[in-house]
């Protein structure tokens, strides 16, 4: 009898836990389908006419395909050098037995915990002087302070958890280390070089800080920017902001449930251990 | 002789592969480091460059012990982050524990909870600004729907109230990160631990207090860093939720410390707010490795 009410209590918590979690997303969709007038009128929540006129606004009169495309290549860009060169130091701190090893990695990690508003001033100014502000280098560098660290760390817990033996055999029967990285590890390691780029690429596309100080207008800023600082000429366009919600969300969302378990293992890889 | 150089060049090749991304690091994370501390100790106004730039020495942080708003913005961040720690562990305790049993539709609960985690903070500030806005907004409509208020309530006037869609806003897109890291632990523990405790007699509480809890400690912990300095660097939820107001009372210090640089242009005061918030995240990681005894993995 207790038992089945404990059960019960579970369920139902669960599923509150859920509608919860779900609620949010459930609205913004079906508001971002709403004409204004009916949201502030009379806001219901089982859609009523759905009408597409805020999507279509988002990328007629307003120009959301700039910052769309600002966050793919700063994004982009950015993740696609932290793999070349973190690839490199996370085959050395997973593989290769080193002094200072231990401390290198402390170090890493250490910078990823680190406040980005206490390198805004110094980074504003260099890229002022070096007249990087409002360009895409002006973006991209200051990511790299955390998107490297980020990458090392990820890929170094999730490339240890690739055995060991086919690499070991290989030096046995006289292979070098560059010949047993690039033909056994190299391969072997696509998907965690991918969940990695996965992670990263997440991490720059939601960006914010960085990307608010050092834009100063459309022509540069990313998605984040221009969604909180939408405006309307006479109140806050709620509906072509939602729609904007949506569509800066949806890939994301898209590929965090595709990939959800290497994520997830790429995520805690490390970072917890008894 | 032969092993030691053998040694000696695999040394030499492990730092020659860390050397880019460490240098990487070290010029655009460490440099700007110093610089801003650097920074801290001139007067160095952009809106009046005929001060030019003179070194004061610590007249900054003597002005920001001085600085009600400092102090305020201090008070906020650390409230924030008490407040909303203590929720996200709660509720991502049950929910680790939840997602650890088998249960129908655990896939989906395990998929479902990482998307608030993966979307811009930029754009969950918005979803719950817009449900807690005082006109249109769904949470006011359904309140005096249900009759539980007869007018609507205006959220964002008030300190006391704008702190509940913050930190409501913030356990939603959190709780399940730190869900997950316990889960990682969870899945760490001995199994066998339960049933010998089954046979034992002991009840599910019993287990939870004496065998789940103590193991889990750990993951607990690096948990609790890992929020802590996130919470004490918030400032994307609270710039488009509230914009710190109403007036200045729910700002955060990394708020106040843009604001002092990219509002006021006044970089030696706002690089004297930078050094003093990144000490304070390095006193507190500090504090819960030393005080806590906290193991960060990824070494052995």
């Amino acid at each position: 009898m207790r038992q089945s009410w404990g059960r019960w209590a579970f369920g139902l918590a669960v599923v509150l836990l859920m509608a919860f979690t779900l609620f949010p997303f459930y609205w913004a969709i079906v508001a971002s389908f709403t004409s204004d007038a009916a949201l502030f009128r009379d806001p219901s929540l089982i859609p009523q006419h759905l009408i597409f006129d805020h999507y279509r606004a988002l990328f007629t009169e307003r120009d959301f395909i700039t910052p769309i495309r600002n966050s793919l290549i700063v994004a982009g860009t950015t993740t696609l050098f932290c793999l070349t060169v973190g690839t490199l130091a996370a085959y050395a701190l997973a593989r290769i037995d080193f002094r200072g090893k231990a401390p290198i990695m402390a170090f890493i990690l250490a910078v990823t915990m680190f406040p980005q508003i206490s390198i805004v001033s110094p980074l504003y100014l260099l890229l002022r002087s070096l007249r990087l502000i409002d360009t895409y280098p002006g973006l991209i560098m200051p990511y790299m302070t955390f998107a490297m660290p980020l990458t090392v760390w990820v890929l170094t817990g999730s490339i240890r958890q690739i055995p060991k033996d086919l690499e070991e055999a290989a030096h046995v029967d006289g292979a070098t280390r560059r010949q047993s990285f690039m033909k056994i590890l190299l391969p072997l390691a696509v998907p965690s070089l991918a969940t990695t780029g996965i992670l990263t690429f997440i991490y720059c596309w939601n960006e914010f800080l960085f990307a608010l100080s050092f834009t100063l207008g459309p022509e540069r800023q990313t998605v984040p920017v221009a969604i909180a600082l939408f405006r309307g000429q006479y109140q806050v366009p709620w509906g072509q902001i939602l729609a904007a919600a949506v569509v800066a969300t949806a890939p994301v969302a898209a590929m965090v449930l595709v990939f959800q378990r290497r994520i997830v293992q790429g995520l805690t890889a490390g970072a917890v251990k008894g | 002789m032969r092993k030691i150089s053998r040694l000696g060049s695999e040394a030499r090749l492990g730092w020659a592969l860390v050397a880019p991304a460490l240098a990487v690091i070290a010029l655009i994370a460490i440099f700007p480091l110093g610089w801003t501390f650097w920074e801290s100790l001139h007067l160095h106004e952009l809106r009046m460059p005929w001060l030019g730039k003179p070194f004061v020495g610590i007249a900054n942080y003597v002005e920001i012990a001085k600085d009600p708003r400092f102090w305020a913005a201090l008070g906020h961040t650390a409230f924030f982050t008490v407040v909303s720690i203590s929720l996200e562990l709660l509720i991502g305790l049950f929910l680790a524990l939840a997602m650890n049993r088998v249960f129908r539709g655990r896939g989906f609960v395990r998929a479902a909870v990482l998307v608030p985690w993966a979307i811009p903070t930029v754009v969950a500030a918005l979803l719950w600004r817009f449900i807690f806005e005082s006109q249109g907004g769904i949470l006011n409509a359904m309140l005096v729907d249900a009759g539980v208020i007869n007018q609507p309530i205006v959220w964002f006037i008030e300190a006391s109230k704008a702190w509940v869609p913050v930190i409501l806003a913030d356990v939603w897109k959190t709780t399940p990160f730190v869900a997950l890291l316990l889960l990682a632990g969870l899945q760490n523990i001995d199994l066998s631990l339960y049933e010998a405790a089954a046979v034992d007699g002991a009840n599910g509480w019993w287990q939870l207090r004496h065998i789940t809890l103590p193991l889990l400690k750990p993951a607990i912990l690096v948990t609790l860093i890992f929020r802590t300095l996130d919470g004490f660097r918030v400032f994307d939820l609270i710039y488009v939720l509230t914009g710190g107001g109403p007036g200045t009372s729910t700002e955060p210090i990394a708020l106040y410390t843009f604001n002092a640089l990219l509002q006021n242009l006044r970089f030696g005061y706002g690089s004297a707010l930078s050094v003093v918030i990144f000490a304070i995240t390095f006193a507190l990681a500090m504090l819960y490795v030393r005080g806590l005894g906290v193991r960060l993995g990824g070494e052995e």
